[in-house]
């Protein structure tokens, strides 16, 4: 198990390059260092020399990926991709257009993204599996079907509108909590309330159909109808019988999704006008600001790459069967 | 009349020629036709289905273009033709000019004045603030008094034409397909219904705006209908660029194993573990410098607008492809093993000729499903894209910039929400059928639920 998680640590170090490549050439060709330079110096101040400057004290002055006048192994490594490539792999996101340090923003801004995400997570699973857990009771009957057409309806409604009504309905004309902003003190409930309630109900369509299918694969087992055959009641087979098996299944769903909570919601968060990791990118988009879409980039991909992990590892808890090798 | 033809129209119309072929080839597989019959036998299937090609029907009127030739100038005596700089299309005729009654600003469904106060003369030369009255809505009303009469008999009048060209439609589909043992019947309810509300719509909106105006003074129900295109077309072109990439390298993989599975495994976790929006967001902005670097390759802001449209679907289908190449991979490592195959290889049949022959055909229930569901999750992707800046072109119609704009207007005071609920409907219609739809076809063609008692 220990000698599996190491190689898959291993293995994730070609993918974590292959994904560095890939934005540095995206990003790089977007926005030349020359270019980068001219934005930062402002349009006033541009000389040759100015630029020659600025990329020098930056350390842009190196070729993008292969440096002829260096020798041996310096043609890879005095380039601007390996610089700028092996600080993010020490955690070191240098410093955003705007001049602050990333890694520090990252920090501050994590907290506000995970008290968000966390109780949007949690609460969703258990009323995706409270309700799917009902219309399972009620399986093959019209409430049943009625149930998944409202599922798939559910799910047919835009995010944006589940805000923007939620917004609208529970903020503005019941006045209940207030409609955006975040404050750290003991009122920070206030401002959680809205985003996790709509975080819950825009994810009820899509996730309470996914466990219905889930439950019916294991009701259709022989166990549950042995179950059954030696008079156990409905509510003794669907809880003690049904609901643990199910888990396995709905585990490896839902772990890979639980670093991801980290990097917050895109969406939510900038509605809400709360100050995570998510409105922090979108601010990046916006603003083009390419050294903190970078350093997002990487900490997405490593989340990522930690969630597939963790699912490996909880499917061997959840069930003795599997063995990693 | 002078037709213009855009790239994406151009697009739409070959995939939808390429999609009646394959299905025209497809009628005389027996298994195929089966399962077809199972997802229509439904009466839901076949109502979701009928909205869908009504979708796709106003997408591609949307998608005909052309400008129209003006009167020649007074005066002037040559048989040169002169054009409309403005490109409008058969929807637009369709629609009997809805989109060119502007007003100043917003105004509520069927309002009558302005939303908002003006400062005005009245008759006695007097200044006052009031709402000022439209310039379209109602003009033809000689006492304001009477607008909810004339509204209803219009409406009425409507309900006539409406019955009459639904009767149009669906006596000749009855006189054919009465013997069918399929539920036409309520593909005909729903395209009664459609044929009923769009003859309403046309002929009331000569008169009022049905959903009223936006801030630019803009028809709602017309930037609705010009949404659809901008949907329709991005949920089919992006996967229409991923389908190739994802079947190519999924086939590869699972059949030639060894180095060239590593690679494609390779591939496709390194861009799944990039968070999706991000990759878009950054290739978006790539092509918009492209474009801001050759002005001159795109002469007319329409052109760019469409560049940059079809740029979005094809980044949209290059990041998307992860999850259907994972799929195919796995199943041809199945059927790879399969005797047949075996037995083709025994026989000398060549690495290409097995793909092509053997493994392809089996893969085409997963790729029919994916095309499907993805289709309905590009259509809400579209308005969330438009929403963080990185969707389509502002100056082109579509759901997305739509939200975007009104994003705010429902915190006004009286809130403005003709706008946003124009849009969510449209798009709520489309995405509903569509999943809907994905979900029978699923059901008919993903072998593992079809052995399922679930199927019974």
């Amino acid at each position: 198990m220990f000698a599996y998680i190491i190689r898959r640590l291993l293995y994730a170090i070609p993918i974590l390059i292959g994904v560095n490549l890939l934005t540095f050439v995206l990003f790089f060709v977007v926005n030349s260092p020359d270019d980068m330079a001219v934005s930062q110096l402002g349009a006033k101040y541009v000389t040759p020399e100015a630029i020659e400057n600025w990329k020098a004290k930056n350390g842009y002055d190196k070729p993008l990926f292969y440096n002829e006048s260096a020798d041996g192994l310096g043609t890879v490594t005095d380039t601007i991709f390996f610089a700028k490539s092996v600080r993010l792999f020490a955690f070191d996101f240098g410093r955003s257009e705007s001049g602050r340090d990333i890694s520090t923003d990252v920090r501050r801004r994590m907290g506000p993204s995970l008290a968000v995400a966390l109780p949007t997570f949690i609460a969703g699973i258990g009323v995706n599996i409270c309700v799917a857990l009902m219309v399972v009771m009620f399986h093959a009957t019209r409430l049943d079907r009625a149930a998944v057409i409202v599922f798939v309806a559910l799910m047919s409604i835009s995010y944006l509108f589940y805000i923007i009504g939620g917004q609208y309905l529970v903020a503005k004309t019941w006045r209940l909590v207030p409609i955006s902003g975040f404050h750290v003190d003991g009122q920070v409930w206030k401002f959680l309330l809205l985003p996790v309630l709509v975080g819950v109900v825009a994810g009820i369509g899509a996730g309470a159909r996914w466990y219905r299918t889930l439950f019916l694969e294991e009701a259709n087992q022989d166990y549950v109808r042995t179950a059954r055959a030696k008079g156990c009641s409905e509510l003794a087979v669907l809880f003690r019988h049904i609901l643990p098996n199910a888990l396995i299944p709905i585990l490896t769903g839902v772990v890979v999704l639980v670093p991801m909570l980290f990097m917050g919601s895109l969406l939510i968060e900038s509605f809400f006008g709360i100050p995570g990791l998510g409105s922090y990118m979108l601010d990046a988009i916006n603003s083009q600001d390419f050294a903190i879409v970078r350093s997002m980039v990487f900490i997405g991909s490593i989340l990522y790459i930690v969630g597939l992990i963790l699912t490996d590892i909880s499917y061997t808890w959840a069930d003795p069967r599997v063995r990693l090798s | 009349m002078k037709p213009v033809i855009l790239w994406s129209d151009a697009l739409i119309f070959l995939l939808v020629a390429a999609l009646v072929l394959f299905f025209w080839r497809l009628r005389r597989d027996p298994q195929a036709r089966e399962r077809w019959r199972q997802v229509f036998a439904s009466r839901l299937g076949m109502a979701a289905f009928t909205v869908i090609v009504a979708y796709v029907g106003v997408a591609l009127l949307d998608s005909l273009h052309f400008r129209r030739a003006l009167p020649p100038p007074a005066g002037v005596t040559t048989d040169e033709v002169f054009y409309d700089n403005q490109v409008s299309s058969v929807l637009d005729t369709l629609t009997a000019g809805m989109g060119e009654r502007f007003e100043r600003t917003y105004s509520a469904p069927f309002a009558l004045r302005s939303f908002e106060k003006q400062t005005l003369k009245n008759d006695a030369g007097e200044t006052v603030r009031d709402f000022p009255p439209l310039r379209h809505a109602g003009a033809h009303l000689d006492n304001p008094a009477d607008r909810w009469a004339d509204v209803a008999r219009k409406s009425a009048l409507a309900l006539a034409w409406g019955l009459a060209l639904a009767a149009l439609l669906i006596l000749p589909q009855w006189w054919l397909l009465r013997r069918s043992p399929l539920p036409w019947a309520s593909s005909w309810w729903v395209q009664g219904v459609l044929a009923c509300i769009a003859v309403w719509l046309v002929s009331i909106s000569r008169h009022y705006h049905v959903l009223g105006t936006d801030l630019g003074g803009t028809d709602v129900l017309y930037q609705s209908l010009k949404g659809v295109r901008t949907g329709v077309l991005i949920g089919a072109l992006s996967t229409l660029v991923m389908l190739p990439i994802a079947v190519t390298l999924g086939v590869c993989a699972g059949y030639f194993k060894g180095w060239v599975d590593d690679v494609v495994q390779y591939l496709y976790t390194t861009l799944s573990s990039i968070p999706g929006i991000l990759l878009i967001a950054a290739a978006v902005l790539l092509f918009q410098v492209y474009i801001d670097l050759h002005p001159d390759a795109f002469p007319t802001g329409l052109e760019k607008a469409d560049a940059k449209f079809i740029a979005l679907c094809f980044i949209l289908g290059v990041t998307s492809w992860s999850t259907l190449c994972r799929l195919i991979r796995a199943e041809t490592l199945k059927i790879s093993q399969l005797g047949y195959v075996q037995a083709a290889h025994a026989f000398g049949v060549s690495h290409a000729r097995i793909l092509a022959r053997h493994i392809l055909p089996n893969t085409v229930h997963i790729i029919l499903i994916t095309f499907v569901l993805d289709f309905s999750a590009l259509v809400l992707a579209e308005a969330v894209l438009s929403y963080i800046g990185v969707g389509v072109d502002p100056s082109m119609g579509s759901w997305g910039n739509m939200i975007n704009g009104a994003r705010s207007e429902l915190s006004r005071e009286p809130a403005i929400w003709w706008t946003l609920s124009g849009a969510f409907l449209f798009m709520f219609l489309l995405v509903l059928s569509a999943n809907l739809f994905a979900d029978l076809v699923r059901d008919a063609f993903d072998p593992r639920t079809r052995l399922g008692p679930e199927a019974a």
